[in-house]
């Protein structure tokens, strides 16, 4: 079983966001940056998954700067055989970083390549499905169970009102949500192997793509509301502001 | 290549709800160019409520049909949608589990650039102007995609309207495909709630419960709202294992625009902020007077919920009678 698990670097999700002077991206400093959220459940699942069966090789692929080797090590620290770093910068067109992902992956002999179900900063929630398209494998998005067996994974995604159960063969791509499992820390053990485990360098180049980012923005602010009260004694003048005022009682 | 295409969704020979919806957006982008919408529907049979399309803005109703869409069958609809795509200028879903699993897909396919869940869209020249919630709401962005786009418009961010267009059925051609993905059941939970990206209506709790028996408090409240409300968490409680991920609101949860927002023993956190500030009116009820939740709420109570709780839920079943 050789397993892929594509990661991003992206800023903690208890970050403050300021906008950057040229105002398309965010202002980096003083942002502590992690692995992506979901993508820890991918590593978890590609270790559980090797661990099962025994034998065979799990891979983390990261397209980033070279401050996404940072990243790196904490996946290898987790039980990640090795590491491919993709040494440039993603585009603004998801299409054109599923590509680039895709060329590395192809003929890479992989059985499984998983993906957190979004990265925590762009929320483009489409890399993985490109990806699986581009290579012309089976794809399943934002999994909360995974079962490997006989070469075909069973899969349980949430839908609206409901849990779709879902198969496929294998090679396939899955994109993973919380749910699917508990990653596991690094331990102090894993923090010094991670130190010399692989990790290549394969300098790469997106395309500009179809979508270009015009602007980021704050949200605008929320009108100050008012404290109505305190305790039990106030819930008549809150049901008084929920009925006449905002009418959605 | 002007007209619009809305790829609607169906379960079990029903359209899902946002249907109207998306023929809205859809009519916005055609409207602005003098171009039609097409909406499309994939199925195994006939499909109920399709005679309604019209009215919500479709010129014609394109039926998909093939043994395979009896149940979700992304690989059939990627190549069906993708070998009509040459006539179209966007390529429409709503933002749902379904959409979004079909819109990179139909992206990556037919080589255009995908907009997820997008909250407001625009012609604007050559390219659609989209905006989109970024860092879980803590930033919109703005993005342009030229050529044909292949845009997820999020539930509740653009409202059904009234078009009185014809809504013309016509059946298409599924071409061949190869089924990668086969899904076996859907399976219904085990206790019928709607879901809370779905609610008018979501009472959320946090760590102030102090217990996870303390959700039968919320789910008393949102009972008095019948089938319109639903029981929302804050990740502190998720993690801890007082309620189901499902629950979670939030950076790393779900993402809400309800009518109206509860959040009990909430204190605010960022990230959980970030999933609820679109709410209409939020609603807050806390110990603690400084907590970050009453900067965003219309409405705060402070005091102990235990107390409150009760009273609260008694007064709503009052004044809705």
């Amino acid at each position: 079983m050789k397993i892929a698990v594509c990661i991003r670097r992206v800023p903690d999700t208890t970050a403050k966001i300021t906008i950057a002077g040229g105002g398309t991206a965010i202002d980096p400093a003083g942002v502590k940056f992690v692995i992506n959220p979901y993508d820890e459940f991918a590593v978890e699942a590609a270790i559980a998954l090797k661990e099962a069966a025994g034998a065979g090789e799990t891979v983390t692929i990261a397209l980033g700067d070279d401050s996404v080797q940072e990243t790196i090590r904490t996946t290898l620290a987790m039980g990640i055989d090795r590491a491919v770093h993709l040494q440039g910068t993603g585009s603004a067109d998801g299409l054109a970083t599923a590509r680039v992902l895709a060329d590395h992956l192809r003929g890479g002999g992989y059985d499984l390549i998983l993906f957190g179900k979004l990265a925590v900063d762009d929320y483009g929630q489409q890399v993985g499905p490109m990806v699986a398209e581009l290579l012309e494998l089976p794809c399943a998005t934002a999994i909360t169970a995974l079962e490997v067996a006989d070469g075909s994974a069973t899969v349980e995604r949430e839908i609206e009102g409901g849990t779709e159960v879902a198969t496929c063969p294998l090679p396939a791509v899955l994109t993973c949500d919380k749910g699917l499992n508990t990653p596991r820390l690094p331990g102090l053990k894993g923090i010094m192997a991670a130190k010399k485990k692989p990790l290549e360098v394969v300098p790469v180049e997106a395309a500009a793509g179809q979508a270009t980012i015009v602007s980021l923005a704050l949200p605008p602010e929320r009108p100050a509301g008012r404290i109505v009260g305190e305790g039990a004694a106030a819930v008549p003048a809150l049901i008084e502001a929920l009925t006449s005022e905002a009418k959605v009682l | 290549m002007t007209a619009i295409l809305a790829i609607l969704e169906q379960r079990d020979g029903a359209l899902r709800k946002g249907a109207p919806e998306l023929l809205a957006a859809a009519r916005q982008l055609a409207d602005a160019a003098g171009a039609t919408v097409d909406a499309i529907v994939f199925g195994a049979a006939d499909m109920a409520g399709l005679d309604g399309l019209g009215a919500a803005g479709a010129d014609r109703v394109l039926t998909a049909t093939h043994a395979d869409f009896a149940q979700y069958c992304p690989d059939g609809i990627v190549a069906t949608v993708a070998a009509l795509a040459g006539g179209y200028r966007a390529i429409l879903t709503a933002a749902t589990a379904t959409g979004k699993d079909l819109a990179p897909r139909i992206a990556a396919r037919i080589g255009a650039p995908c907009g997820m869940d997008v909250t407001g869209l625009a012609l604007q020249g050559d390219v659609i102007r989209v905006t989109r919630p970024v860092y879980a709401g803590k930033a919109i962005q703005t993005v342009d995609l030229a050529g044909t786009a292949v845009i997820a418009v999020r539930p509740g961010a653009i409202a059904a309207t009234a078009a009185g267009k014809a809504g013309a059925m016509s059946a298409v051609e599924v071409p061949a495909f190869t089924r990668r993905l086969t899904v076996r059941e859907v399976r219904a939970p085990e206790q019928a709630t709607v879901d809370v990206a779905e609610a008018r209506v979501v009472v959320a709790g946090g760590r102030g419960l102090g217990d996870p028996k303390h959700f039968a408090l919320l789910e008393e409240l949102a009972a008095v709202f019948g089938g319109d409300a639903a029981v929302g968490a804050s990740r502190a409680v998720v993690d801890a294992g007082w309620i189901g991920h499902g629950h979670q609101v939030g950076q790393t949860g779900k993402t809400v625009a309800p009518e109206l927002y509860f959040a009990i023993g909430v204190s605010g956190a960022i990230q959980h902020l970030a999933g609820m500030r679109t709410a209409k009116t939020i609603v807050a009820i806390n110990r603690d007077k400084d907590a970050p939740i009453f900067k965003v709420a219309d409405y705060g109570i402070v005091g102990d919920l235990f107390e409150v709780m009760p009273a609260l839920t008694e007064a709503v079943k009052k004044a809705r009678g």
